[in-house]
């Protein structure tokens, strides 16, 4: 297959993604933003209106969790596109129609991951807009921000993939969102600064990923953050990396989608 | 020169151990239309599953017109059409919009996958449904459907599975028809399927597979000529008394105005007629007991079986 040949095929799978979330945008774009319009209404303007800004940086409450909102919108939403496309792919055996083709496997690979990241970045950019109802947003570092955004997009798209490549029901591709995703993105500095917790738990917190990802995030857009930016880009970097070898290995290897 | 298909000692033994293919080996020339015989559980599937890439063997060769699967993969691939047994595309997508996806996995662009689109919808008449849910589509569209998706990269090797399986008579033929002339244009095409009059009339050559192992593979015409007899199905103009004697053929009195004939293939057909008109029965209709190639097949799938517990016992 010529590198055109390839090209093709990246955008046949990528049209393909975006029409399939945009067809049922009810059920995939217009949640988050209901969902992160309600944060910042209850967290932002009610409860966020209390809290001393010394917590917070010398931010406004509602200042300092949109960063975080916004980048929980992307992660979740780049996860559940690849899970839920590609296992539907397997499940209803249409996975088969690339399999067959000449298609290789990293274009395969980026074609499901870029749909995710495009889902993820359309819906962070939707919720940003909702943001501004409520805050004015002055960006202090707008080129980290982007690639702090699509990294981490490009991460847990990956991550998706993963899960589905393994899931063999519904209920597997729930669970890690539910049991993993959720926890490590609550606990991940989203609504607070690590600076708060005990010394104990401010190590603790320094294991999960997604802490990194929010804090570099949010030194793009406020200029603040609890972790250096560069500590923050190579932790994404590395996990892209190792995830990414997985994620080709295991459909190279055909599991959970060649006998 | 090459082959549209070779398969050499072809393998597979799934994870729970079962071993569905014994070292195979199987060809398949340019241009033939190809019938893959065997009982369900045989090996069929996961023979077309190993050559389509959606079964990973566990050894042997597989090369499709000259390319090797396993080193010249892309190529390889390129050259199959694949109509699988089971409904395998996204249901909640338009009919246009699978066509056009399968043709930029080849590497079509959209343009040109349109065109060629429109012309597969046209021929196999479901232009109509083209902006159509696949969901929405009857049984017999859907493996239409399936056909056109799998000669949208233009292949040279088209696999049929069991392409007509639930389709009425009348679509059948229409898809035979279809196939016939993609068999004149020059498409080598590997048929499996469990309708053996399906077989006999579009297949030149055959292979019959059993528990992993294939038990014959001629062209149609030798494989026919195996058939030491032939046994027919009468109907008669009036009721009969009585059986009339011959040594001719084997007559058998199925009720009082049917009568089955077993007749040798050295005996011309035309003499039960004079017989049974110098008895004065005369004859409404004819019509062969069971298909000729059902026969055939039973008997060597029984044949293999048979060697297998004889091996097995020794």
């Amino acid at each position: 297959m010529t590198l055109t040949d390839q090209m093709t095929a990246l955008k046949t799978i990528l049209i393909k993604e975006v029409l399939r979330f945009s067809r049922i945008w009810v059920q995939t774009i217009l949640p988050p933003a209901i969902t992160m319009a309600l944060y910042f209404v209850i967290f932002g303007k009610l409860i966020g209106s209390a809290i001393d800004t010394s917590a917070t940086d010398g931010y406004s409450y509602i200042d300092y969790i949109v960063p975080g909102l916004i980048m929980m919108s992307v992660i979740t939403n780049s996860y559940s596109n690849v899970v839920s496309s590609f296992y539907s792919a397997k499940y209803q055996g249409h996975i088969q129609e690339l399999l067959v083709s000449p298609t290789p496997n990293t274009i395969i690979l980026i074609g499901f991951i870029g749909g995710g990241v495009i889902r993820g970045l359309m819906v962070g950019a939707i919720v940003t807009l909702v943001s501004l109802f409520f805050t004015d947003m002055d960006v202090q570092h707008p080129f980290l921000t982007v690639i702090t955004l699509f990294l981490t997009s490009v991460l847990f798209a990956t991550a998706g993939l993963i899960n589905a490549v393994y899931a063999k029901s519904f209920d597997d591709i729930s669970i890690v969102p539910v049991f993993v995703l959720t926890p490590l993105t609550y606990l991940g500095g989203v609504f607070y600064s690590i600076k708060l917790l005990s010394p104990f738990w401010q190590t603790m917190s320094l294991v999960n990923p997604v802490l990194y990802m929010v804090n570099g995030f949010r030194y793009g857009i406020l200029g603040v953050s609890d972790i250096s930016i560069y500590i923050s880009l190579a932790i994404i970097l590395i996990f892209i990396v190792i995830l990414f070898s997985i994620a080709y290995f295991l459909l190279d290897k055909g599991v959970g989608i060649r006998s | 020169m090459s082959k549209a298909l070779q398969i050499t000692n072809l393998s597979k033994t799934y994870g729970n151990g079962f071993t569905a293919l014994k070292g195979v080996s199987l060809s398949v020339e340019k241009g033939d239309f190809f019938a893959l015989l065997g009982a369900n559980g045989a090996g069929k599937s996961t023979m077309i599953g190993i050559i389509s890439s959606l079964v990973n063997k566990t050894s042997g060769e597989v090369n499709i017109h000259g390319f090797d699967l396993d080193t010249q993969r892309s190529e390889a691939k390129a050259m199959i059409g694949l109509v699988p047994q089971e409904f395998n595309f996204n249901v909640f997508e338009p009919v246009e919009e699978i066509l056009l996806n399968q043709a930029g996995y080849y590497g079509v662009g959209r343009s040109e996958a349109k065109v060629r689109a429109k012309q597969l919808l046209e021929q196999l008449e479901l232009w109509d449904k083209r902006k159509n849910m696949a969901s929405e589509l009857s049984g017999g569209m859907k493996r239409r459907l399936m056909i056109a998706r799998a000669l949208i990269h233009r292949p040279q090797l088209l696999i049929l599975d069991e392409p007509t399986a639930g389709v009425d008579i009348e679509i059948r033929r229409s898809m035979w028809d279809f196939l016939k002339k993609l068999n004149e244009a020059g498409i080598t095409i590997i048929l499996t399927t469990h309708y053996l009059e399906e077989a006999e009339n579009l297949c030149r050559n055959i292979a019959i597979i059993n528990k992993g192992d294939i038990v014959e593979n001629t062209s149609m015409k030798a494989l026919l000529s195996h058939l030491q007899t032939e046994t027919f199905i009468l109907d008669l103009k009036e009721p009969l008394d009585a059986l009339p004697e011959t040594d001719e053929f084997i007559l058998r009195q199925i009720d009082a105005s049917t009568l089955e004939v077993e007749l040798n293939k050295d005996h011309s057909i035309n003499r039960i007629f004079e017989v049974l008109n110098t008895h004065g029965i005369r004859v409404s209709s004819l019509r062969n007991k069971t298909n000729r190639l059902e026969e055939l097949f039973i008997e060597l799938v029984q044949q293999s079986n048979h060697d297998t517990t004889q091996e097995v016992s020794a």
